[in-house]
């Protein structure tokens, strides 16, 4: 027993030994993990704190709401309506392969939209939530929230979207707004419009107008689990809504101007007020819808809407550029009348053609008019009057007066797509065409052929500069914009133009005015099937026949006529007018994309909007204006 | 050995007096810390007792009667029993094993009847009691020579291998780093522990291709969390911003925004620690590792003190286990060690761990109460 108790004296020496030894490596362990408690704890604690901040905060941003547009009266043009929408949260990236089937199966979304999807949650980095689908039915949003539990990150958001209760009649004046591209971003540091929701404008007015209309994002924090969902609200500072815009259009007129056009395939009407340049109607023919855009195209529609030969996404008044023909005559005499190469009292000889050269450059009238003066050639629309008219006065001249009646230049009106046309000049046809003016492009340019474009409204913009004597008008779209609705009221109505003037001599001006009249109202005139029963409503006008093909002198010995021709190789009609003729307020312009001839087809259009516009003049019907006042 | 009282033998104590022996002081420290343990688990589940902290009271008091029971048996039977529960065990583990082949897939649970029963668990224990048994019967210039040193590392390695291949990398680590520490203070010579240490290096290639997939990852991780932010290192990086953002007093009780908006992973088990002191700050940190130092200082007081070679080993390897299980948790959620998935005993949630912890620590007061009983070096 001795001898254990000795050895096992030993044991406990050793053991006793080395157990201390082992406690001082646990008590080292120990100080350890109290180091590393305070090296969290007390030196690091606060970068720490700031990330647990950042898990727990989420900064998230209110989308304002876009501000709505209206007629000259009031009436919704655009508007915003509730869109139900499927949103989704990234949870870090991860599991999204698995809830994109998930949501395939739920909502059925296609292959297109599973890649979309995928790549947006995959890219999204700081947990904003991306669009699954918008415009939701009941019963989609009764199935997810049904599989709620199996769709983590999934909710569903009350959004507005975009309605356009006109259509297609206010498609190109309005426009529509789309996804926010790279391009739309370019320039604009708006953080709203990095919101997956958010619509921007594309075409139209939305579009011009979008830096008002969008208006500011208000924000709210958010306290968010570790899947993204939010768990409570911390703090709320409110947006603020878009600015309202009221159009200077007049929905009546426009709607009337449209389905005069109905009877024609294609084409555009422009009104204008000669005084305040306000656009009182823009009708292009096809239009489009388009809520097909603000619900999201489709491939096919797209299509369609790009293969069809009317071409109903442009914007045929101010992107549409035909020849302006004899509707320019007005600008070849002011251009002469301006340099005095003619005066009122001058006559010029029309034998049916005149020769320069070897070549016969023909008048529409075989027989000739005989011996016109300015007011007479407008009226009866002499091309030998004009083509020597030109040749006296020099393309320079007459180049430079089409550019200050708004020829060859993009208005201001701010619609986007706009073209300038071509107003030809010497140096033009040198740079683009490779060779010298000719005499011959003085002959053409003289009648509004040749190299010479217009676009309806800069046709409606000449006519009204006419008729306004002489003042530099600008058309314009917008009457007001105001966020508060109370605010949204037109200005004070004006009878004088506040534009420069163009300095043109009121006496050549009268003149020229006195033959647009005759054009209507005389007997000799091109139209005098058009002029006005009632008297207040004398108009004055121009007709015009832009050719598109040239038909021969063989052609016609086999018999072509214009009517014989396939529609795309047919005449386009125009037609210019202003009124009332004596105080003109209003001037339009239109054009019928292969109409033939500008008397017959474009003519009674101008005439019937015109006088229809002068019948609406807030003058005569104060009772709608009233109505607007007090609402 | 004879039967009889010898002449300096002491007399054998009677019932009030092993009651009287049972060190209550340590019974309170460790129902303080799994009180700390119901508090952590009350606030994971956003301040409701379901299900874990309910659970984890009375599955406390129930493990607690256990121990108690432990604490009164002699120790001659966990020395007649060391081979049998060891022997035991390692069945268990290599059925757990063959099963989870079958399985296809990590197995750590043998269910028997209504017991699902984790032998890894049991073989922790089993290991300790039987090295202890092994050195009880060695002489002490026995215990320095080397090959009296091969039988003990076999059978340590014998049940790491097992534990290893279920896969369960933190366990494994433990019998490992456990058995280690008992052979130190048995005697094994300084110069051994050298050589395991340069062949384990050695051997760290080998172990490398050994390991899963994941365990790699983990490892890789641990070594730069900030390679995977969102995957792998995601865990530990959100237990790091926890601890971190609770400071020196902590976010207060239930306002733990790390654990309760789910920032934190698996906040019930293995990481009911960041749990707690995100919501108690560095002092509640410091109250419960001053915790765990003071049943270690127990374990070891407990160890000094008894007369028996058997009961010192014994006692000093209950409490390297705790202190290894409590330092490579804490140290894993501090981003110290690689995730393992070593729970914290008697603070995280789950049952089989805390049983075997309780069985452990009555061992220990066991010691305490038979410290100086008279145990035969060979039966």
């Amino acid at each position: 027993m001795k001898h254990f108790r000795k050895g096992d004296g030993e044991r406990s020496g050793l053991f006793t030994r080395r157990a201390l030894l082992l406690g001082g490596a646990q008590a080292v362990l120990l100080t350890a993990l109290a180091g590393r408690l305070y090296q969290l704890q007390v030196v690091e604690t606060d970068r720490f704190s700031s990330m647990a901040e950042e898990n727990r905060v989420s900064m998230r941003l209110l989308p304002p709401s876009r501000g709505l547009i209206f007629d000259r009266s009031g009436l919704p043009l655009a508007v915003n309506r509730n869109n139900f929408r499927a949103m989704a949260a990234s949870e870090r990236g991860r599991g999204v392969d698995v809830l994109v089937e998930r949501l395939d199966q739920v909502l059925t979304l296609g292959d297109a939209d599973k890649t979309r999807l995928l790549r947006e949650l995959r890219r999204n980095r700081n947990a904003q939530p991306v669009v699954v689908r918008e415009n939701l039915a009941w019963e989609e949003v009764a199935r997810l929230e049904f599989n709620a539990p199996d769709l983590p990150g999934v909710f569903i958001d009350l959004g507005q979207s975009r309605d356009y209760p006109e259509g297609d009649l206010m498609s190109h004046i309005v426009g529509y707004t789309g996804r926010v591209s790279d391009e739309d971003l370019a320039g604009r540091d708006d953080p709203v419009l990095q919101l997956a929701t958010m619509r921007f404008g594309k075409k139209g007015v939305e579009r011009s107008l979008e830096d008002d209309l969008r208006g500011r994002a208000g924000a709210v924090q958010v306290e968010v689990n570790a899947v993204g969902r939010v768990v409570r609200e911390l703090e709320r500072t409110e947006g603020q809504a878009g600015a309202n815009a009221l159009l200077t259009i007049d929905l009546d007129i426009q709607r009337f101007a449209a389905e005069k056009m109905k009877e024609h395939q294609s084409g555009s009407v422009v009104v204008l007020d000669v005084v305040t340049g306000d656009v009182i109607a823009m009708v292009s023919t096809p239009g489009f819808d388009p809520s097909t855009f603000a619900r999201g195209i489709t491939q096919a529609e797209w299509r369609d809407l790009l293969d069809n030969p009317e071409r109903p996404l442009h914007n045929k008044a101010i992107a549409g550029v035909y020849p302006p023909g004899s509707t320019y005559k007005m600008v070849t005499a002011l251009a002469a009348l301006d340099a005095k190469v003619i005066d009122p009292w001058t006559r010029l000889p029309c034998a049916g053609y005149l020769e320069l050269g070897k070549i016969k450059f023909h008048c529409w009238l075989k027989g000739g008019h005989g011996s016109t003066n300015v007011s007479e050639a407008i009226a009866m629309s002499c091309d030998c009057f004009f083509y020597e008219a030109a040749r006296r006065a020099g393309v320079d001249r007459v180049s430079d007066m089409a550019q200050r009646l708004g020829f060859g230049k993009v208005s201001e009106l701010g619609l986007p797509g706009e073209s300038a046309a071509n107003q030809p000049t010497r140096t033009w046809k040198q740079e683009k065409v490779g060779k010298a003016w000719q005499h011959g492009d003085t002959f053409n340019l003289g009648i509004g052929q040749g190299f010479m474009t217009a676009t309806p409204l800069q046709l409606a913009i000449m006519t009204a500069r006419l008729a306004n004597g002489g003042y530099e008008v600008q058309p314009n779209l917008l009457l007001a914009k105001a966020t508060p609705r109370e605010e949204l009221v037109p200005p004070a109505p004006r009878t004088k133009p506040n534009a420069p003037s163009l300095r043109l001599n009121p006496q050549h001006l009268a003149v020229i005015r006195q033959g647009m009249s005759d054009v209507v109202n005389t007997g000799h005139g091109t139209a005098n099937a058009l002029r006005a029963k009632q008297p207040e409503f004398t108009f004055a006008g121009k007709t015009g026949t832009a050719q598109v093909k040239r038909i021969t002198e063989r052609e016609r010995e086999m018999g072509i006529t214009q009517a014989s021709l396939p529609w795309h190789l047919r005449h386009h009609a125009l037609f210019v007018c202003y009124g009332p003729v004596d105080n003109p307020r209003y001037a339009c312009a239109v054009i019928v994309e292969h109409g033939q001839a500008g008397g017959a087809t474009a003519g009674p259009i101008g005439r019937d909007v015109l006088i229809e516009t002068m019948k609406r003049d807030p003058s005569r019907r104060t009772d709608r204006f009233k109505k607007m006042a007090s609402r | 050995m004879g039967s009889g009282p010898s002449l300096d033998a002491p007399a054998p104590i009677g019932f009030a007096e092993k009651i009287w022996r049972i060190n209550w002081g340590l019974v309170l420290v460790l129902t303080a810390i799994a009180g700390v343990g119901v508090l952590a688990l009350y606030s994971a589940a956003g301040g409701r007792f379901e299900p874990w902290a309910a659970r984890h009271a009375v599955r406390y008091g129930s493990a607690l009667a256990l121990m108690l029971v432990v604490a009164l048996v002699h120790p001659k039977v966990w020395l007649t029993l060391a081979w049998p529960i060891y022997i035991l065990s390692v069945v268990m583990l290599v059925a757990v094993d063959v099963i989870g082949k079958i399985g296809m897939g990590a197995q750590r649970w043998l269910v028997i009847g209504p017991l699902q029963i984790q032998p890894s668990e049991i073989a922790k224990v089993a290991v300790i009691l039987v090295i202890a048994r092994y050195y009880h019967g060695l002489r002490r210039e026995q215990a320095g020579q080397f090959l009296y040193t091969l039988p003990p590392l076999a059978m340590i390695l014998v049940v790491v291998g097992l534990v290893m291949v279920q896969p369960d990398l933190g366990t494994a680590m433990m019998v490992l780093m456990g058995g280690g520490a008992l052979l130190f203070v048995a005697g094994v010579r300084i110069w051994m522990f050298l050589a395991a240490g340069i062949s384990a290096v050695a051997c760290l290639p080998i172990a490398w291709s050994l390991m899963h997939e994941y365990q790699k990852k983990r490892v890789l991780t641990f070594l730069d969390p900030d390679r995977d932010p969102l995957g792998a290192g995601y865990h530990i990086t959100q237990s790091k911003i926890a601890i971190g953002s609770g400071g020196m007093f902590g976010k207060g009780f239930l306002k733990g925004t790390q654990s309760s908006l789910n920032f934190l992973p698996e906040k019930q088990t293995d990481f009911i620690f960041t749990t707690f002191v995100e919501e108690w700050g560095m002092a509640g940190a410091l109250v419960l590792l001053g915790l765990f130092a003071l049943v270690v200082v127990w374990g070891f007081s407990i160890a000094f003190r008894s007369q028996h070679h058997f009961g010192r080993l014994l006692a000093l390897g209950v409490t390297a286990m705790l202190f290894l299980y409590m330092f490579i948790n804490t140290a894993m959620v501090m981003g110290m060690l690689p995730v393992v998935g070593v729970p914290l005993p008697l603070v995280s949630n789950g049952g089989t761990a805390l049983l075997s912890v309780m069985f452990a620590c009555g061992l220990l007061i066991g010691v305490n109460v038979y410290r100086d009983a008279q145990l035969p070096r060979t039966r």
